[in-house]
């Protein structure tokens, strides 16, 4: 176990250096961070001022140099735009980032396991059919439009009137038609709870609720068909194998082969696959909320980009490279849990 | 000003959001408080508004501070904290302060504070170039200002629209850690950058640097004939478009800009706001290397260019009659602007002047644009290469987001390339010498004229019309100027980008809209 911890260390350590190398030596194609700093008639002589107080003069190496010695000693360098270390602009944009990604995973968990199993028990009812047929839309549209779309239907609200409006059938079937509008479009809001250091949470008022439940929602959009379709799959192929049938014979009650036996062993890969996505669902809140302008590290970093912000920069793709690496040891050692034949070293049991 | 515990509070990250509610209900002790949520593409970098030159920190500036002068809607200028002006001599340029003006810290405005501005602008590194004209301002008494430029010139109340008195008395001195307070620091912390004391009508209560900024109206407001009736104001940076537009007509907040010209129609259509539009001052245009490419050289090739291009068709479909389409630099209402110039279109005749130019089968050449800069500047890059195929010309279009365009632009990468510009004094003598003057890394001219067009000649004007303090003959001199361009085809001007603004009905946006980008607020009236 020890060994094991260790091992995932060094690699989280090899993962943030190589990307540390690989971001730094794109930097020059970001664009040039000078050009956001200063305004647009800043002559040149000034810009070459504040480029060499900068060091952006220096070659590759010197400035990899500086880079790696400081940031063995904590110190990433200090962000462009927020006049701030980057590791202190991070940690104030972390909490709002892993709140969606717990509010999507909660809605994922949620909805996926229930209708997933259900399908694989009914897969010829006309519910499953209807999941199933959804959930082929739900991956297929973009994350970007199903967060405007939902923009447009609950914050704007939709007035769609095709049936006549004097009658009141007519009414009826418009009012189900049409949206209200009224939750909030954009950012967290102003009631939120303070947890400690930089985290302040929506998960503990109904009106922070209400900001976390759009941009959740459309960040599980992608993930939740996916899972729905996955555990439908597992589950199929587990109520196929010998010791369900064995376990039906002995007269076990259904219930308890499907939720007990079956779904343990569906869960498995499962896992695997969801801690993997857990990372891409990081990588989906750049879009999610740039849609929804949350105020976490997604939006940070696209800004980042387009400010050519390169110390802040860096330090985001080394951070989420380190969360790539805690979220698979965590589904390593969950795995070892759920199967306890699975050996964490690698050595045959 | 801010408070100081806060500062610290926020800048440790023990509290990142302030405890609003508290806010919310020492207000609602007053009679019916008026919040005016507003929604910009990006909020401002700092809250030294000396830090950089750019249209976040001007706005930032309106709110905060006053500016001896300003801009009105038609490009004249409006009193302020200077009462009133008057010329002595060429270069001599007396000031007559407002009375009973307060900073924010309760200081009051005199002359010195004026005199301490202009010395920190003329310090800064994004400020010294508009600034640097003027030799010296001296304090005559409490209330009277003179500014002194090296030369004659003509534009010292242009700049003075630019000078937002600080509180000097507030900036004296270092802070704990032994920085002088009024240091202007590009990249790192400095007091200037987190506090701020200006005379203007709202105070700094709150940051959250790319989240929110709040604002309070200034109790001890020396205007006291200002209609605004705003005591609260909360500026959100929302960057993406279609999510700013939803956040206005969802009624999350009150006020938008920019409105993207995509969602035009949708904002007018929607009965609960309004559309404010007015023509802009950023002109678009294409520059023809004449290093890169041999046939640019030649007049008529340029020309031809010229006659190829259908600048009313791109403002009125590519642009949904969002611009207005140009033939010079200069937009009405500046000096320099010669309104006999009419923009040129004719294929046949584009035709006529490449046959006649020995280029009848056309060449190829490559062109740049930015894809986030200005309004649909891809799509008018598009438009323009599809534009110029008609004269047999093969272009070859690349379009990057702007932070990588620049660079590319600075090295002239291309054989056409797009700017915008828009002049900080608005002045017709500034567009010339960033986008048409030789270029020449020593003065600075030129430095955005990746033509390298160059005409001494029309340099030499210019410099005359600088030093002209005779307002009408200096516009002469301007308006030849834009003719001898024009003429020459030195460039391809495209459009004016116009101006655009929503907010809720209740919001009443026209009367404080200006030439400038940002309304201003402080006279702001929210109807009950």
């Amino acid at each position: 176990m020890i060994a094991f911890l260790i091992k995932r260390l060094m690699h989280a350590f090899v993962v943030m250096f190589v990307i540390s190398v690989i971001s730094f030596a794109i930097q020059s194609n970001l664009g040039d961070p000078i050009q956001q700093m200063v305004g647009q008639s800043v002559p040149e002589s000034q810009r070459a001022e504040l480029r060499e107080e900068l060091g952006l003069n220096d070659s590759f190496l010197v400035q990899y140099g500086r880079f790696a010695t400081n940031a063995l000693q904590g110190d990433f360098g200090y962000s462009y735009f927020f006049n701030e270390p980057t590791t202190e602009v991070i940690q104030r944009h972390l909490p709002a980032t892993l709140e969606l990604v717990i509010a999507a995973t909660i809605i994922i968990v949620v909805f996926s396991v229930p209708i997933g199993v259900y399908c694989a028990i009914r897969p010829r009812s006309a519910l499953s059919r209807f999941f199933m047929s959804v959930s082929i839309i739900g991956i297929s549209i973009p994350v970007f439009l199903t967060a405007i779309m939902l923009i447009q239907l609950f914050a704007i609200g939709v007035d769609f009137s095709p049936f006549p409006v004097d009658t009141g059938w007519g009414q009826w079937l418009n009012g189900v038609l049409s949206t209200e509008g009224g939750m909030p479009s954009y950012g967290r809001g102003n009631d939120l709870t303070h947890l400690f250091g930089t985290w302040d949470s929506n998960f503990f008022s109904l009106d922070g609720l209400t900001y976390l439940v759009l941009p959740a929602v459309s960040l599980a959009s992608i993930m939740l068909p996916l899972f729905i379709r996955l555990i439908r799959a597992e589950m199929l192929e587990v109520l196929q194998s010998e010791y369900v049938k064995f376990a039906t014979a002995k007269g076990i009650s259904l219930k308890r082969i499907y939720f007990v036996h079956a779904l343990k062993n569906t869960m498995l890969p499962v896992i695997t696959v969801g801690g993997v996505q857990l990372g891409t669902m990081v990588a989906y809140t750049i879009l999610t909320e740039t849609v929804f302008q949350w105020p976490g590290m997604g939006l940070m970093f696209l800004e980042a980009i387009q400010r050519s912000d390169i110390p802040l920069i860096v330090t985001y793709l080394m951070i989420v490279g380190l969360i790539f690496v805690v979220t698979n040891t965590l589904v390593d050692l969950i795995y070892g849990l759920v199967n306890p034949t699975v050996k964490l070293t690698g050595k045959p049991a | 000003m801010i408070d100081k515990k806060t500062l610290l509070a926020s800048l440790l990250g023990a509290s990142v959001v302030l405890p609003l509610p508290a806010l919310a209900q020492d207000s609602a002790s007053d009679s019916d408080p008026v919040t005016l949520r507003m929604a910009y593409d990006a909020d401002p970098v700092s809250l030294d508004i000396h830090e950089q030159l750019s249209g976040g920190i001007l706005q930032l500036s309106h709110l905060t501070h006053d500016p001896l002068v300003r801009w009105t809607k038609d490009v004249k200028f409006e009193p302020r904290l200077a009462a009133d002006w008057e010329r002595i001599d060429d270069k001599t340029m007396r000031f007559t302060l407002r009375d009973g003006v307060k900073f924010h810290t309760g200081n009051d405005f005199t002359a010195k504070d004026v005199v301490w501005t202009i010395n920190r602008l003329k310090r800064s590194a994004d400020f010294k170039a508009i600034f640097d004209p003027i030799a010296s301002a001296t304090a005559i008494d409490e209330h009277t200002v003179e500014i002194k430029t090296h030369k004659p010139y003509p534009l010292v109340l242009n700049l003075a629209t630019y000078i937002f008195p600080m509180d000097s008395e507030y900036y004296s001195g270092e802070t704990e850690d032994g920085d002088p307070k009024d240091e202007i620091v590009k990249n790192g912390d400095s007091f200037a950058s987190r506090h701020s004391s200006g005379t203007g009508p709202y105070e700094v209560v709150s940051r959250q640097q790319g989240v929110k900024v709040e604002f309070e109206r200034f109790d001890d407001y020396w205007d006291k004939d200002s209609p605004g009736n705003v005591d609260r104001l909360v500026l959100t940076p929302i960057g993406e478009n279609a999510t700013r537009v939803s956040a206005l007509l969802s009624g999350d907040v009150d006020f938008i800009a920019p409105v993207p010209p995509n969602d035009l129609d949708r904002v007018r259509a929607d009965k609960n706001v309004e559309l404010t539009t007015m023509s802009g001052t950023r002109i678009i245009l294409m520059q023809l290397n004449q290093k890169r490419v041999e046939a640019f050289e030649d007049p008529r090739v340029r020309k031809a260019f010229n006659y190829a291009v259908n600048q009313q068709a791109i403002a009125d479909r590519l642009m949904k009659g969002f611009a207005t389409p140009a033939a010079q630099l200069s937009p009405k209402g500046y000096d320099g602007y010669n309104d006999s110039l009419e923009p040129r279109y004719d294929v046949e005749k584009a035709k006529e002047l490449m046959k006649e130019a020995g280029y009848e089968d056309g060449f190829s050449v490559s062109m740049m644009a930015p894809n986030n800069r200005y309004v649909n500047d891809a799509k008018i890059a598009q438009a323009v290469a599809t534009m110029l195929s008609r004269i047999n010309v093969d272009v070859d279009l690349k379009t990057l987001p702007k932070a990588q365009y620049w660079g590319e632009f600075d090295d002239r990468a291309a054989d056409i390339m797009m700017i915008g510009w828009h002049a900080d004094t608005e002045d017709s003598a500034n567009l010339f010498q960033y986008l048409t003057e030789c270029p020449d890394p020593e003065t600075g001219a030129g430095q955005y004229n990746a033509a390298n067009y160059c005409n001494p000649e029309l340099d030499e004007k210019v410099a005359q019309a600088n030093v002209e303090t005779d307002r009408d003959k200096r516009a002469k001199m301007l308006q030849a100027v834009e003719k001898a361009l024009y003429d020459d085809a030195a460039f391809m001007p495209l459009h004016w980008q116009d101006l655009a603004w929503a907010a809720k009905k209740n919001v009443k946006l026209e009367p404080v809209v200006n030439v400038m980008n940002f309304p201003y607020l402080g006279d702001l009236v929210v109807e009950q």
